[in-house]
């Protein structure tokens, strides 16, 4: 084969590399997106989170909160950091910043009720954030190892095909990268619900196992709480028509994305792993607050794939979206990067893997994906509790 | 020929439909011998690659999705009527 294995990103001070070199521009409470708005429509190239977050919560929320917020500062795709914030927030800047140990990453920091109002706040953040574009526009792409990438993989919008075509291609794509040292992190703790044997014995030793047996069941428990007698159903009426006979087979179809490697550690929610290799997150199964997760774990890249056609990206990250069937890569071209239905069609799977692959190492080396092109950048995060 | 049906793993007893089949028709994935399918069975649903036993597990992905209830027949669908979650 003679593709090119060789990839390239911006080495950070903390060893690890980005394979974007963004700006961004990110509100620590909600209170202060409109600040954010502003920014975004005067300087486009940055990367503005706005979200719905920073305040009244506590316990693991809390805890989550500052996990996240501090995780995808740190994310090696951000070169340099505007922080707005209120001032009187829970996760306000005072407090987040002892969490935010980048060495060499610049990062300003405003405080509307410290800066005299949020048009003045808006005029300051503008002003840094072109300061920060003009300091890192010069920062050399250097040759990266696949050590140095972790992969997430999330499934969303899922159809009848997704577990036949999409995921069983990815699933060869993610062994393909353990094998060149790449990490690859997929979470999802509710589709692993009837394979906690399958994914417990793969894993690195007894501890893992441990680990993966508990996250499994506390999801499982969970579901049953919440959804009471349909919970047997995280398989659904629909899931049935399309083929799939037990939760066993429907999880399968899930956990199949993450290839055949050996497990080498469970993460929590938007926790950095410690390992390299087959990573599983102890994360939520709807998709935006599942890709939080992956990014603020340090993910570089994220695949995902889908049935019904989810056109969500990531601010950041890039995300590239592949289609389970053919009818959704036609009717969302624009969305979609990779057609994994054409496995129906007769293409052999190692075929598709490879493109998936090209297509891959292109985007790690500065292509836009079709969601990073398209900025169909979505920012939520895990709550478990109420707000107050 | 174009490949009709998919085998996931190779300790699959089951494969999968890629396209709707009809009663009498000769699937196919890769250079396997044909298996006649018994019974309409919808795309992206399940047949069974050789005769399966009352009471045998039912393997997809290489791994147990389930077991029969009852005696399933070379080409014949397999799905709720005849496969049984555990859960």
């Amino acid at each position: 084969m003679t593709r090119t294995e060789e990839i390239s990103g911006y080495k950070r001070a903390d060893g690890r590399f980005g394979i974007r070199n963004h700006v961004l521009v990110m509100a620590t409470v909600s209170c202060v997106n409109g600040v954010i708005n502003r920014v975004a429509k005067e300087i486009p190239e940055a990367v503005c989170i706005p979200h719905g977050y920073g305040c009244g919560r506590g316990g693991r929320d809390k805890e989550i909160l500052f996990r996240v917020f501090s995780g995808i500062i740190k994310n090696p795709n951000i070169g340099a950091v505007v922080l707005v914030g209120l001032g009187c927030e829970r996760s306000n800047i005072k407090s987040l910043m002892p969490l935010i140990d980048t060495p060499e990453k610049p990062v300003t920091c405003l405080n509307v009720q410290d800066e005299g109002g949020s048009l003045k706040t808006a005029d300051k953040a503008i002003r840094a954030a072109q300061d920060h574009l003009a300091a890192i526009s010069g920062t050399k792409r250097e040759p990266m190892d696949w050590k140095d990438i972790l992969v997430s993989i999330e499934c969303g919008g899922s159809d009848a095909f997704s577990g036949i075509t999409a995921n069983v291609a990815m699933g060869a794509v993610s062994d393909w990268l353990i094998d060149r040292g790449a990490s690859v992190m997929f979470g999802e703790n509710t589709e692993m619900i009837g394979t906690a044997h399958v994914l417990a014995r793969r894993a690195r030793n007894s501890e893992v196992a441990g680990q993966i047996t508990q996250m499994v069941e506390r999801a499982e428990d969970l579901t049953k709480q919440i959804l009471g007698k349909k919970a047997g159903l995280a398989i659904s009426p629909g899931n049935m028509d399309g083929g799939m006979s037990s939760i066993a087979e429907k999880s399968m179809g899930c956990i199949v994305k993450g290839g055949t490697r050996p497990i080498a550690e469970v993460v929590d929610y938007g926790q950095l792993p410690s390992k390299s290799g087959l990573i599983l997150q102890d994360g939520p199964g709807y998709d935006p607050d599942s890709l939080t997760g992956f990014a603020a774990s340090g993910s570089q890249l994220i695949f995902f794939t889908t049935g019904r056609g989810s056109p969500a990206g990531f601010p950041g990250i890039p995300v590239i979206k592949m289609a389970s069937n053919s009818r959704t890569y036609m009717a969302m071209e624009d969305d979609m990067d990779i057609n994994a239905g054409k496995l129906v069609e007769g293409k052999p799977l190692s075929q598709l893997r490879d493109e998936i692959i090209d297509r891959m190492i292109k985007v790690i080396n500065g292509e836009l994906s079709k969601p990073e092109a398209n900025r169909m950048d979505v920012f939520t995060m895990l709550t478990v509790n109420p707000s107050f | 020929m174009k490949d009709s049906i998919l085998i996931i793993n190779q300790k699959d007893n089951v494969a999968v439909a890629l396209q709707d089949l009809t009663a009498g028709e000769k699937a196919t994935a890769g250079d396997m011998t044909p298996v006649t399918i018994l019974e309409p069975v919808a795309a992206a649903h399940k047949i069974a690659l050789r005769d399966i036993k009352a009471g045998e597990k039912i393997i997809k992905y290489g791994e147990t999705v389930g077991k029969s209830t009852q005696r399933i027949k070379q080409g014949a669908w397999v799905h709720t009527h005849n496969l049984e979650g555990g859960r």
